[in-house]
C-alpha cells in the first residue's frame, strides 16, 4: 500500500524486536470470534488511474455549467472564487495540520482565524465572532440555545421566511432541551416580518429569529424589528444565509441585533453539493463567555512578543464537559481560512462591487421577467440577489420546460411551501452574464405565450 | 542539534489589516453588463451600509499570496512529519483525494440540482454509506453529521427518539471517566444527565459496577473502543448484554476506529450506534480544525430514526437504476444540518476506501497498531506506561518519572517541538495524571518512529540532567510559551485600527 511507508519486511522485523511472531499477536485482546474471518466485502483496491477515472465518471453525472445555466440560490450561492483561494488553502501547512492546540507551532492557523474573526465582526457590525461553526443552519441552532442560556426563557419565535432547512435543524436541536419554537407569520404582500406584528410579544420569549435577506430574498427592517423585540426583553437573532449581502446592506449589528449568525459559503467556498461550508457566529462582547465554539485571542510570550492562542476555553467541551456552551469540537477551520483569503483578496472595494453587481443583475432580471405577460413578482419588499416569481403555470411545469432548454430556472417553492405552487425562487449572482439572463427571460416568455396563444 | 529539526529563517508578517494601503486592488470582476440603476433607488438608503466597509483591507493579489504563504510556514503539518496526537489519528492525507474532490462535477454542483441531474453525487453518497455499513457491521449509515460531536448528538437523538416510541426517553447516559469531552457535552444537549462510570485498575469497564449502575432510567452507554487508554474493551460483548438487558443502547464513539477497520466490526460486538470521524480514520485532512465529517451507523431497528433526507436506490419507469432523496421519514429525528453533509469530505473518504480496498484497509490498521506497540516497547524504559496491557493504536505515557526533576508533561511536549515533532495529546485522558497520549498511525515509517524515540529519550535525559532546558522549551520557535491565562482574563478577540499589536516587553 503506497500510503504505508514500512515494507512487509520492515514490519516483520519490528514485530520480532518486540518478541512477537505474527501481526495477529497484536490483536490478542480482541476475542477471537469477534475478529473478521474474511476480508471486508468491499471492491478490490483501485490504482490511482482507475480511481481518478471512476470519480470522473461520477462527477460527469452531475449537471454543471456550461451544460446547464442555473439560477439556483436558496442558501448556496454561485459566486466568483479567486484562483489564489484554492492555491493558498492547498498549502500542506494549512490543510494537513490539526486544531491549533500548540500555539508555538500553529501561529499560521491562529493568526488567520484572528483575521477571520475580525472580518466577520466588521461585516456584521458585531463585537465578537467565533472561529466558525459547521454551517449556517447549525449556527442558527446554536444562537437559539445561547439565547435560552442568557434569558432563561424557553420559547423562540422564528420568522416563517427563514430558510426551511435551517428551521428544521433548529427543531432537531431544541426539542430535547425543552425549548419550543413558534412561527412568526410574515406579511403576505411584502414577504417580510412586519415590526408591528411583534408589538405584543410575550415575556416568555427568549429570542426572535429573523433572516435577512430572508428565504424569499427580501430585506428585513432589522432596526424596527430590534426595537420591538428588545421592548419585551427578548434577544434578536439575525441569520444571514447570503453573506454577500453584508457587502451592501446595513450590518445587523448596527441595527440592534444581539446575535448575527449565518453561512459564509458566498465568500470563496465552492458549492460542493451543499458542503463543506462555513458557519459564522457573532455577538456582543457582554455575551462572549456564552459563545459556542472556539475563539482565538491575542497573547504575549515571556519576552513580550505577540501571538495568538485558543482562548476562553472554559466554555468548551474538552474542559467543561456536560456544562459546556456547545458540544462542538472540530469546526470548519480550513473553510474559515478560505473565506478570510476571499475577503482579503476582494477587500473593501471588491466585496462592495460584487454585492452591487448582484443587486443590479438580480434587479435587471426581475424587471425583465415582471414585464412578461403572466409573470409577476410575488413580494414587494426590496431584495438583494433573489426574488420570487409567480408563474402563469405551476412552477414545476415551468422548470421542466426550461430544462428542455438547459436552464435550471430556480427553486420551486412548493418544495417547502405547498401553497406556493406557481412560485419560483430565482437567484442571479455576479457570475451570470446578461446574455444568460436574457435567455432565461426569453424562455419564460415562450412558455408564458404558449399558454395565452 | 538533532537529526530531524534545524532552525531556519522564517519571515515576520503582521496582520493583513496592517498591510492595507488605500487604492490597492486584489481582484477584477467583469464589467457590469446590465443597465444599472442607482442602488438607493433599488433598496431604501436606510437599509444600506454607510461605513464603506472600511474595516476590510485593501491589498493586491501579491500581498495576499505573500501574507498567507508566510503564515503557513508557522504551522507544523502532517506533510512535515509525525504528528502523534493521540485519538486524533493524524495520518497522511492522500493528494489524489484532494484532486478528486476538486473535480468540477462535484465542486460546482448546487445542492438543489434536480435529482436527475445529480445522480453522480447521490451515487457517491450511497456508495460511501454502503462501504461504511460494511466496515462497521451495521445496517444503515447517515452521512449528514458534520463532525464527530455532531454524530454523537445525532446518535443520541436517535436513541432518545426510539426510547420515546417505547414509552419514554429515560434520564441518564453512562459515560466512562476516560471519555472525550464531547460525549458528556453531546449527552447534555440531548437532554440527558451524565453519570460517570469509573474505569477499573486495568483501564476497562468494571462489569460489576456497570450491573449495579444500569437501571430503567439509563438511555445509553457511550463507549469508546478501543478506549482513550488505547485498550480494547475485552468484555465488550458482556457490556452490550448488560446494557441491552436493561432496554438501553450502546453508543460507540468511533474516534479510535483506526485500530479496528478490517479486523473487527462494532456491529458484531453488539454496538447499536457508532459515529466515525472521516477526518481521522478515513484520511480526510484536519484542515487546522475542520471540516470533518461524522457519519453515524446504526442497527436496522434504529434505521427509521436517521436524519432525513435519505438517499435511496429505486428503479425508474424504463427499468433504469436511479437514486433519489427520500424526505418522507416520519420517525426521523429531523435534520442536523442543511443539505446533505460535508460532501467535499465524503468524496475524499470514498476515494481513500476505494484506493485501499479491503486488504489495504486491514494493512493500515495492522501497521497503525504495530507502530504504537513499537513506540511503547522502546519508550517504556524511560517513561511510565499508564497501563502495561496489550495496546492497540496508541500508547499512553505519564510524566511520573520526570516529575521529581520538576519536569512535567507540558514541558516534555514543548521540548518535543525543538526536536522537530508536533507534541502528543497531553493531559488526556483525564484519569491518567500527566498523560501523554501518542498515536503514530500507519503513516510513519520506521526511521521517523526511531527519530521520535530518540527525541523522547533525549528529553528524558535532559529532564534528569538539565531540567531547566526542558522547562523553558520550546527554544527554537518564533515565539515562546504564550501567557494563556492573561489572554483569557482580558480577551482581545479582534483587531482594531487604533490598536497596534507590537511587542509588549
Amino acid at each position: 500500500m503506497r500510503y504505508i511507508p514500512n515494507s512487509a519486511q520492515e514490519r516483520a522485523q519490528m514485530l520480532r524486536e518486540q518478541g512477537l511472531d505474527a501481526i495477529d499477536d497484536l490483536f490478542r485482546s480482541i476475542p477471537p470470534h469477534l475478529k473478521l474471518a474474511e476480508p471486508l466485502n468491499l471492491p478490490p483496491a483501485l490504482s490511482e488511474t482507475e480511481a481518478l477515472n471512476y470519480f470522473r465518471s461520477l462527477a460527469a453525472r452531475n449537471a454543471i455549467r456550461p451544460q446547464v445555466l442555473s439560477f439556483l440560490g436558496a442558501g448556496a450561492y454561485d459566486h466568483f472564487i479567486p484562483t489564489i483561494t484554492d492555491a493558498l488553502i492547498s498549502r500542506s501547512e494549512f490543510y494537513t495540520s490539526y486544531t491549533p492546540y500548540q500555539p508555538e507551532i500553529s501561529q499560521g492557523t491562529l493568526q488567520a482565524i484572528f483575521e477571520f474573526q475580525t472580518m466577520i465582526c466588521e461585516l456584521t457590525g458585531m463585537e465578537v465572532a467565533n472561529a466558525s461553526l459547521y454551517d449556517g443552519s447549525t449556527a442558527m441552532a446554536e444562537a437559539v440555545l445561547m439565547a435560552e442560556r442568557i434569558t432563561h426563557r424557553s420559547k423562540v419565535l422564528i420568522a416563517g421566511n427563514v430558510h426551511p432547512e435551517y428551521r428544521e435543524v433548529v427543531e432537531t436541536y431544541i426539542s430535547p432541551a425543552g425549548i419550543s419554537a413558534e412561527t412568526l407569520i410574515t406579511c403576505a404582500e411584502t414577504g417580510t416580518v412586519l415590526p408591528e406584528s411583534l408589538s405584543s410579544l410575550s415575556e416568555d420569549v427568549a429570542a426572535v429569529v429573523i433572516q435577512s435577506p430572508n428565504f424569499f430574498g427580501g430585506i428585513e427592517d432589522v432596526q424596527a424589528i430590534a426595537e420591538e423585540v428588545h421592548r419585551a426583553g427578548a434577544l434578536l437573532v439575525v441569520v444571514v444565509a447570503e453573506a454577500m449581502s453584508l457587502g451592501l446592506l446595513r450590518p445587523p449589528g448596527a441595527c440592534g441585533a444581539d446575535i448575527v449568525c449565518g453561512e459564509a459559503q458566498s465568500f470563496g467556498i465552492p458549492l460542493s453539493f451543499g458542503g463543506s461550508y462555513c458557519g459564522f457566529f457573532a455577538t456582543r462582547e457582554k455575551y462572549q463567555r456564552q459563545i459556542p465554539g472556539r475563539l482565538v485571542g491575542l497573547a504575549y510570550d515571556g519576552q513580550g512578543r505577540p501571538g495568538y492562542v485558543l482562548t476562553l476555553a472554559t466554555r468548551e467541551q474538552h474542559i467543561r464537559r456536560e456544562k459546556a456552551t456547545s458540544n462542538i469540537c472540530t469546526n470548519q477551520g480550513l473553510y474559515a481560512l478560505m473565506a478570510t483569503i476571499y475577503l482579503a483578496t476582494m477587500g473593501r472595494r471588491g466585496v462592495r462591487e460584487a454585492a452591487e453587481q448582484n443587486t443590479q443583475k438580480a434587479h435587471y432580471a426581475a424587471r425583465q421577467i415582471a414585464a412578461l405577460d403572466g409573470y409577476r413578482l410575488r413580494f414587494t419588499a426590496p431584495f438583494f440577489n433573489e426574488f420570487v416569481v409567480s408563474c402563469p403555470k405551476p412552477a414545476l411545469e415551468t422548470l421542466d420546460r426550461l430544462l428542455e432548454k438547459k436552464i435550471i430556472g430556480g427553486l420551486p417553492l412548493a418544495r417547502f411551501f405547498p401553497e406556493m405552487k406557481q412560485e419560483l425562487l430565482v437567484c442571479v449572482t455576479e457570475t451570470i452574464p446578461k446574455a444568460e439572463i436574457d435567455l432565461l427571460v426569453e424562455a419564460l416568455r415562450e412558455i408564458g405565450e404558449a399558454i395565452y396563444s | 542539534m538533532n537529526r530531524k529539526a534545524t532552525t531556519h529563517v522564517n519571515q515576520n508578517e503582521g496582520l493583513i489589516f496592517e498591510r492595507s494601503r488605500p487604492g490597492r486592488i486584489g481582484y477584477r470582476l467583469p464589467a457590469l453588463d446590465v443597465e444599472a440603476a442607482p442602488i438607493p433607488e433599488l433598496i431604501e438608503p436606510s437599509l444600506l451600509r454607510d461605513d464603506d466597509l472600511a474595516g476590510l483591507p485593501e491589498v493586491s493579489e501579491v500581498d495576499v499570496v505573500r501574507h498567507f504563504t508566510r503564515l503557513s510556514t508557522w504551522n507544523y503539518a502532517v506533510d512535515y512529519g509525525m504528528y502523534p496526537l493521540g485519538s486524533c489519528t493524524m495520518k497522511y492525507n492522500p493528494k489524489l483525494n484532494e484532486r478528486v474532490a476538486r473535480l468540477e462535477g462535484f465542486a460546482a454542483a448546487h445542492p438543489y440540482l434536480p435529482e436527475a441531474l445529480a445522480q453522480g453525487n447521490l451515487e457517491l453518497i450511497k456508495e460511501l454509506e454502503e462501504c461504511l455499513a460494511e466496515i462497521t457491521g451495521l445496517a444503515a449509515v447517515s452521512l449528514q453529521p458534520a463532525a464527530g460531536a455532531q454524530g454523537e448528538l445525532a446518535g443520541l437523538m436517535i436513541i432518545r427518539k426510539c426510547l420515546q416510541s417505547r414509552g419514554g426517553p429515560r434520564k441518564r447516559v453512562l459515560i466512562p471517566d476516560s471519555a472525550h469531552g464531547t460525549n458528556p457535552a453531546s449527552a447534555a444537549i440531548c437532554g440527558y444527565q451524565v453519570q460517570t462510570i469509573k474505569s477499573n485498575s486495568r483501564g476497562a469497564i468494571d462489569l460489576e459496577d456497570l450491573r449495579q449502575t444500569v437501571d430503567e432510567e439509563v438511555a445509553a452507554l457511550m463507549l469508546t473502543n478501543p478506549s482513550t487508554l488505547g485498550l480494547f474493551e475485552e468484555n465488550i460483548e458482556e457490556v452490550c448484554r448488560i446494557i441491552h438487558a436493561a432496554g438501553s443502547f450502546v453508543y460507540m464513539d468511533g474516534a479510535n476506529m483506526n485500530a479496528l477497520v478490517g479486523v473487527a466490526r462494532p456491529g458484531d460486538m453488539g454496538v447499536d450506534v457508532i459515529h466515525l470521524n472521516l477526518h481521522k480514520t478515513f484520511s480526510t485532512p484536519h484542515g487546522g480544525g475542520g471540516p470533518g465529517a461524522g457519519p453515524i451507523a446504526v442497527t436496522a431497528e434504529l434505521e427509521p430514526y436517521l436524519p432525513f433526507p435519505r438517499v435511496v436506490r429505486e428503479t425508474g419507469p424504463q427499468g433504469e437504476n436511479r437514486l433519489r432523496l427520500d424526505y418522507h421519514r416520519p420517525q426521523s429525528i429531523g435534520r442536523v444540518r442543511a443539505f446533505y453533509g460535508n460532501f467535499s469530505v465524503l468524496v475524499r473518504a470514498l476515494c481513500y476506501i476505494l484506493s485501499l480496498g479491503p486488504d489495504g484497509l486491514r494493512e493500515a490498521t495492522e501497521t497503525a497498531v504495530l507502530n504504537a506497540n513499537y513506540l511503547a516497547h522502546h519508550l517504556k524504559s524511560d517513561y511510565e506506561l499508564a497501563y502495561d496491557s496489550q495496546l492497540m493504536h496508541e500508547v499512553i505515557l505519564s510524566d511520573k518519572r520526570q516529575q521529581r526533576f520538576g519536569v512535567h508533561t507540558l514541558d516534555i511536549a514543548k521540548r518535543l517541538i525543538d526536536y522537530g515533532f508536533h507534541p502528543m495529546t497531553i493531559y488526556f485522558p483525564l484519569i491518567v495524571p500527566g498523560a501523554m497520549m501518542i498515536e503514530p498511525t500507519e503513516s510513519e515509517g520506521r526511521e521517523e518512529l526511531d527519530l521520535f524515540i530518540e527525541a523522547m529519550r533525549s528529553i528524558a535525559r535532559e529532564a534528569r540532567e538539565r531540567p531547566e532546558l526542558v522547562k523553558n522549551a520550546p527554544h527554537h520557535t518564533r515565539i515562546g510559551r504564550l501567557n494563556e491565562a492573561e489572554a483569557a482574563r482580558r480577551p482581545v478577540l479582534r483587531w482594531k485600527k487604533e490598536q497596534k499589536q507590537e511587542n509588549q516587553g
